[in-house]
């Protein structure tokens, strides 16, 4: 009994041939090891290498850099870009103004978001409002929607002669000219953001109430706690991590966004970061789009640290365990009614006006002509004709949009299927590694691209394709990339998603087979995966919906070879051809409604539940 | 039939220990129980030998071959060493039915469709689940998927078993049903079994040799026989048994005459002479080890009822003499009021000495 504990394991021979090939052989049986590995590799490839790729090309002479310095020499280090950014005469316009803009937006939308989320959350969860069922069926909407739709429809209603074209609706009815500050910049990107974006608080915070038991805040009124002090000490505290989550999202995701201030903020010379980055981009200085991209994620990063400092990293709450409670329904009274229509009002303008606006804008022969009189299907399925729109035809002929189609379903469907094999092989290493080191890092990976905004990690892959790197070719301008970079940026979501289903099979499951002859890729198949298989469904299916969507983290990387429908939206709503951008923008939400709607008849309305943990 | 034989064993999670220092030899067709409090390593050991978890040290051997050797370089995978494994949870496979989840590994094994269906109608058959072929675990009761767990293990015809806690998620009376399923199932598969449990009652109707372990060390191998008449050590003395063994400190000594061990205000009569330097012991008795008496008698204890509890086929008796709480075992359903006096009397040769600092048995008494 008195075996010493530490030094009795003698240490066998490290450098012997024997030694070595029991190494291998013994790395061989452990599948979740070399799987992680594998994983971890492939996704230190494309999710770090891109980001020290881009670091060092901020940090040395590229090419187009002889413009300014001719004496220069192309891959020597220098601080040039940096000073372009930080200090340098351009400095106020590339660096001071869109940091100014970017905060001053990211706070605003934050707060009038996350507000309005909230209170409707609570509406909806706490109170006896009317028609729950409806109307929480659409305030997920915005969520399924690309976030640019409602700026789309902002400027079909309020777009001035400022930048010349055909006008808007009001000046159409009304014939007055909406002010500059209404049409376009600071306020409408604000707005339009935040009646977008209100919709991740609402889904954070629902989900927050609905498990805070209200015997809590009764025991609270016993101790005799008024309301407000029951609110201020029990209820809040409570829904302080969903709050802190709902603000860390929507600010990283308007750090990112691209669509709405390129669409409202360009015009008027408007720069966020986002722009701005576009902006340097087209201009070739991608040293100075570099240098901001990193700059965001800093940002992004900074955000995220002082949020888990202030709410704490694993501050959790025992009451948050969705068992055994009950809710009270708070009457509203004389209020009930007032309340239920003003929601009612809210959802009709946020979620169903600007898809009438954008249908009315998709049949008027004539832009910025609004009567019923002038109103064709041509820029649905009309055939080329040269009096109208220059000869460009209805999206139901058009090659162009048809491509782009094929490449929005392609998209789709590939990121879905490798998002959902990853997702799950990244859950199997990380959930049957647990607790080592491997198993760490690998979690820690894919939740990285979490906090690149969606922009920079486009400015990232721009940096790091558009030459051979390593053993992968110049992928800038194919379809292979925009792939790569929708895996990526949905890692997270769906290494979660993994995660989840291979905690709810137990190792024993697989152990028993194990133990019974059965090898690994044939374990896989037969128990893992089917055992999986609905949440890793689901997973995919939203993955194919927020592809389908997306503009910020593509829109840096499309050419015509590899276009898609947002692109092809973004790119008519920049030639002033607001009929088929309206159309084309509806024929879009009708895909992505369609996919949601088979989201839900899969996993049982369920859908959007999983949505929460992101 | 085979051997299983470990030696030098060691396995820990980090910083944890689990299993410290372990030799092992388990005769060919033995049944032999690990058996030990939560956390003292018995389910490391069975997954070690299954081969899911890789120990530090030691090697292992299956009769002549070699499963694992760390100092030779050699490990055979889960996969190929041949082993029935059954686990506390079942572990059955939610997605196949009953019949799926018995020939998925035969299949594997490269058997033919005619051995296939043979070998799944002889487990179903001694299992008697054969109607409930085609159900899904989930539309069957505890007992049932325990059965076609077990069946699952049969199937496989390995001719080494090995049972992670099988019965402990089920109930009082089907556990004592299964208990005997499987005694019987042994008997007729041959197969060398190691079973684990924390439950000392399987543990002794079950077993040919009971191994205790605590913190990861072995603390007794012996017969179930030997494990409850003649514990190694204190630990083994106080873990096996239910009501638990009275424990005694004092020092043997002389008094008018008698000898005895004097623990202060309670005096027991031992035989033989006092050593010469006669140093602290613990003395153990298990509780159906003393006799009882409501009378009085010559030279008998005098005691008082504290607690009475009836389990029905016996009593547990609480008395008091003293400072010193003794537990009592009689036969039958015993009723009397408490703060009765009764008479006990200890039988001596049931009398265990341990040596007060390192807890373990003193083998013989006078002790040298």
């Amino acid at each position: 009994m008195s075996l010493d504990t530490a030094s009795s394991g003698s240490k066998p021979p490290v450098l012997s041939r024997s030694n070595l090939s029991y190494h291998v052989y013994r790395l061989v049986n452990q599948p979740e090891k070399i799987l992680g590995l594998l994983c971890l590799a492939v996704l230190s490839v494309l999710v770090l290498g891109p980001l020290f790729e881009i670091i060092h090309d901020a940090l040395v002479y590229q090419s187009y850099d002889l413009a300014y310095r001719p004496e220069a020499k192309v891959g020597s280090f220098t601080l040039f870009h940096l000073e372009r950014v930080f200090t340098g005469p351009l400095s106020k316009a590339l660096f001071l103004k869109p940091l100014f803009n970017s905060v001053a937006v990211g706070v605003c939308v934050t707060v009038l978001g996350v507000g309005i989320g909230s209170g409707l959350a609570w509406l909806m969860v706490r109170t006896n409002i009317r028609f729950k069922g409806v109307f929480g069926a659409l305030a997920v909407v915005p969520y399924m929607m690309p976030s640019w739709v409602l700026a789309l429809a902002w400027l079909s209603l309020f777009k001035n002669d400022r930048i010349g074209g055909n006008e808007g609706m009001i000046t159409s009815f009304f014939g007055v000219q909406p002010p500059d500050w209404v049409s376009y910049g600071f306020f409408p990107i604000v707005i339009c953001l935040a009646l977008h974006y209100y919709a991740y608080g609402f889904l954070l915070m629902s989900g927050a109430l609905a498990t805070v038991d209200s015997e809590l805040e009764e025991a609270g009124a016993i101790a005799g706690m008024n309301r407000r002090q029951r609110l201020w000490r029990i209820t809040f505290p409570l829904l302080l991590p969903a709050l802190g989550s709902a603000v860390v999202l929507t600010f990283i995701r308007i750090l990112g966004t691209f669509g709405t201030p390129a669409l409202l903020g360009l015009p008027v010379r408007f720069f966020t970061f986002s722009t701005q980055i576009y902006a340097s981009l087209n201009a070739r200085n991608s040293g100075d789009a570099f240098v901001l991209a990193l700059v965001l994620i800093v940002m992004a990063i900074t955000f995220i640290w002082i949020n888990s400092r202030v709410i704490g990293i694993r501050k959790s709450f025992v009451t948050l365990t969705g068992k055994g409670f009950r809710q009270r329904e708070i009457k509203l009274g004389a209020w009930q009614w007032p309340a239920t229509i003003a929601v009612a009002a809210f959802l009709v303008v946020t979620v169903l006006l600007p898809m009438l606006i954008l249908l009315w804008e998709s049949l008027v022969i004539t832009p910025g002509e609004y009567s019923l009189k002038g109103l064709t299907a041509h820029f649905w399925i009309g055939k080329s004709d040269i009096d109208i729109a220059n000869g460009e035809p209805g999206i139901w002929h058009s090659p162009g949009i048809l491509t782009a189609l094929w490449n929005t379903i392609k998209l789709g469907v590939l990121a879905a299927v490798c998002n959902g094999m990853l997702g799950l092989l990244v859950g199997y290493a990380a959930v049957r590694g647990r607790g080592t080191l491997l198993a760490r890092w690998l979690e820690g990976v894919a939740f990285a691209p979490y906090i690149f905004p969606s922009i920079a990690l486009g400015a990232i892959y721009i940096g790091m394709f558009s030459t051979p790197w390593g053993p992968l070719p110049a992928l800038y301008g194919t379809f292979t990339i925009l792939v790569l970079i929708t895996v990526v940026k949905n890692l997270p979501f769906t290494s979660r998603t993994g995660i989840a289903a291979i905690l709810q099979i137990d190792k024993s499951l697989e152990e028993t087979a194990r133990v019974q002859g059965i090898g690994w890729f044939r374990r896989m198949a037969k128990i893992i995966i089917p055992m999986s298989s609905s949440g890793v469904t689901a997973g995919m299916l939203l993955t194919f919906i927020t592809a389908t969507r997306e503009l910020s983290l593509i829109i840096l990387l499309l050419s015509p070879a590899n276009m898609v429908l947002t692109g092809v939206i973004f790119s008519y709503n920049e030639h002033d051809m607001t009929q088929h951008s309206g159309a084309v923008t509806l024929f879009l939400v009708m895909i992505i409604v369609g996919a949601n709607v088979l989201v839900r008849m899969l996993t049982g309305g369920g859908g959007l539940a999983g949505l929460r943990h992101t | 039939m085979e051997e299983i034989h470990l030696t030098g064993i060691r396995k820990s999670y980090g910083k944890e220990v689990a299993v410290r220092h372990l030799d092992l030899t388990v005769e060919p067709g033995a049944f032999l129980t690990i058996l030990g409090p939560s956390g003292c390593g018995k389910t490391t050991t069975l997954r070690v030998i299954a081969g899911l978890e890789e120990p530090e040290a030691g090697e292992i051997r299956f009769g002549d071959r070699l499963i694992f050797s760390r100092q030779k370089g050699v490990i055979v995978p889960p996969e190929n060493r041949n082993l029935g494994l059954i686990f506390q949870g079942y572990a059955l496979w939610p997605h196949m039915t009953v019949e799926r989840n018995i020939t998925l590994g035969l299949k594997q094994m490269g058997l033919s469709a005619g051995e296939t269906a043979e070998r799944l109608d002889a487990a179903l058959d001694k299992v008697q689940m054969k109607v409930y072929q085609h159900r899904y675990p989930s539309e069957l009761s505890g007992g049932q998927q325990q059965r076609v767990a077990l069946a699952r293990m049969i199937a496989s015809r390995s001719s080494i078993l090995l049972m992670d806690e099988p019965l402990s998620n089920l109930d009082a009376k089907l556990r004592t049903e299964m208990r005997g399923e499987l005694k019987r199932l042994h008997r007729d598969l041959e197969a060398t079994t190691v079973y684990v449990t924390h439950d000392q009652i399987e543990a002794l109707t079950l077993s040919d040799i009971v191994v205790v372990m605590d913190k990861g060390l072995v603390m007794q191998q012996g017969t179930p026989y030997e494990i409850y008449h003649h514990p190694a050590n204190l630990f083994v003395a106080d873990f096996i048994g239910d009501p638990g063994i009275n424990r005694f400190t004092g020092t043997v000594s002389r008094n008018n005459g008698a000898v005895g061990l004097d623990c202060g205000d309670l005096w027991l009569p031992v035989p033989g002479d006092p050593p010469a330097n006669a140093k602290d012991l613990v003395a153990t008795i298990r509780p159906e080890s003393i006799n009882v008496s409501t009378e009085a008698r010559e030279d008998w204890l005098k005691v008082t009822l504290e607690s009475i509890q009836p389990k029905g086929s016996d009593t547990i008796l609480q008395v008091r003499t003293g400072n010193h709480s003794i537990t009592l075992l009689q036969p039958g359903f015993i009723r009397m009021d408490l703060g009765d006096p009764l008479w006990i009397d200890f039988e001596t040769a049931a009398l265990n000495f341990f040596d007060v600092e390192s807890g373990t048995n003193l083998n013989q008494y006078p002790p040298a």
